[in-house]
């Protein structure tokens, strides 16, 4: 077995939440908005070409962020657009990301069903 | 050094270190759980799933797990200490469908839980596929 993945995994995925708990510790910023900006952050970096390679290098410390989210909707994307042309810049991010969107929400609606809210 | 600078000095100590045991935290706890994340990609690979499906699967995993620690109430308490290390990966996605709709059952289940769903849920979507989109156009344009 690769014992090296579950390093490099543990590294990237580490190093990306530091950056954002420097973020929200120093600037106040919300929580959605870190997700909202890793998203975003990860369709640009991958169309810059520049989160592929890190990909490659982090495994799941790159893909499991919400950076990889990001990166699964660009890389829908340039699928889509090569198989259908432009209308796959309207249909390959969802399509890429809909196994993980639909599970959210289907199993939230069970969570939902079965727990009770917390006292806080 | 007066009083008044003393106090000072030691907040803007106490902060900077705060902050340097919660990038800690952060590192460890988020780094495990990427870690987690390649343990369930490898299960899966080892089993003979292709690997676009294992990837999915391992996202759909955390996913789940992600949701019912918050149902059980472990996912705040962890939450706590690991600051954007549950809150980045996966995991704080799922956490942030999950949760307020846990919260929302009393609204009944149509305007309270599955409206809540997309309390973050939503904004992520929408800006995330806007993004992609621009994407897609550009990326369509340099492919020609």
């Amino acid at each position: 077995m690769d014992l090296n993945s579950f390093l490099y995994s543990f590294l990237v995925g580490g190093i990306l939440c530091v950056i954002a708990q420097i973020f929200i510790d120093k600037t106040k910023v919300t929580p959605a908005r870190i997700l909202v900006g890793y998203v975003v952050m990860g369709v640009i970096l991958t169309a810059l070409q520049v989160y592929e390679p890190i990909v490659k290098f982090g495994k799941s410390g790159a893909t499991v962020p919400l950076t990889g989210f990001g990166y699964l909707l660009a890389k829908g994307v340039e699928k889509a657009v090569s198989e259908q042309g432009l209308l796959g810049a309207l249909t390959g991010g969802l399509k890429a990301t809909s196994a993980g969107i639909t599970a959210s929400f289907a199993f939230a609606l069970l969570w939902s069903l079965l727990f009770k809210s917390k006292e806080k | 050094m007066n009083k008044k600078e003393y106090l000072a000095y030691t907040e803007k100590r106490a902060k900077r270190s705060n902050t340097v045991v919660n990038c800690i935290k952060a590192f460890l706890i988020g780094g495990l759980i990427c870690a987690i994340g390649q343990g369930f990609l490898v299960l899966y690979l080892y089993i003979g799933v292709a690997e676009e499906t294992a990837k999915t699967l391992e996202s759909v995993t955390l996913i789940f797990l992600a949701g019912l620690f918050t149902g059980i109430g472990w996912f705040d308490k962890i939450a706590k200490h690991a600051g954007a290390g549950t809150l980045v990966p996966i995991t704080g996605f799922s956490n942030a469908v999950t949760s307020p709709a846990i919260d929302a059952k009393s609204e009944g289940f149509v305007m309270g839980v599955a409206s809540q769903m997309f309390v973050i849920a939503g904004p992520v979507i929408v800006y995330g596929t806007v993004a992609s989109i621009i994407y897609g156009i550009i990326y369509f344009f340099i492919m020609k």
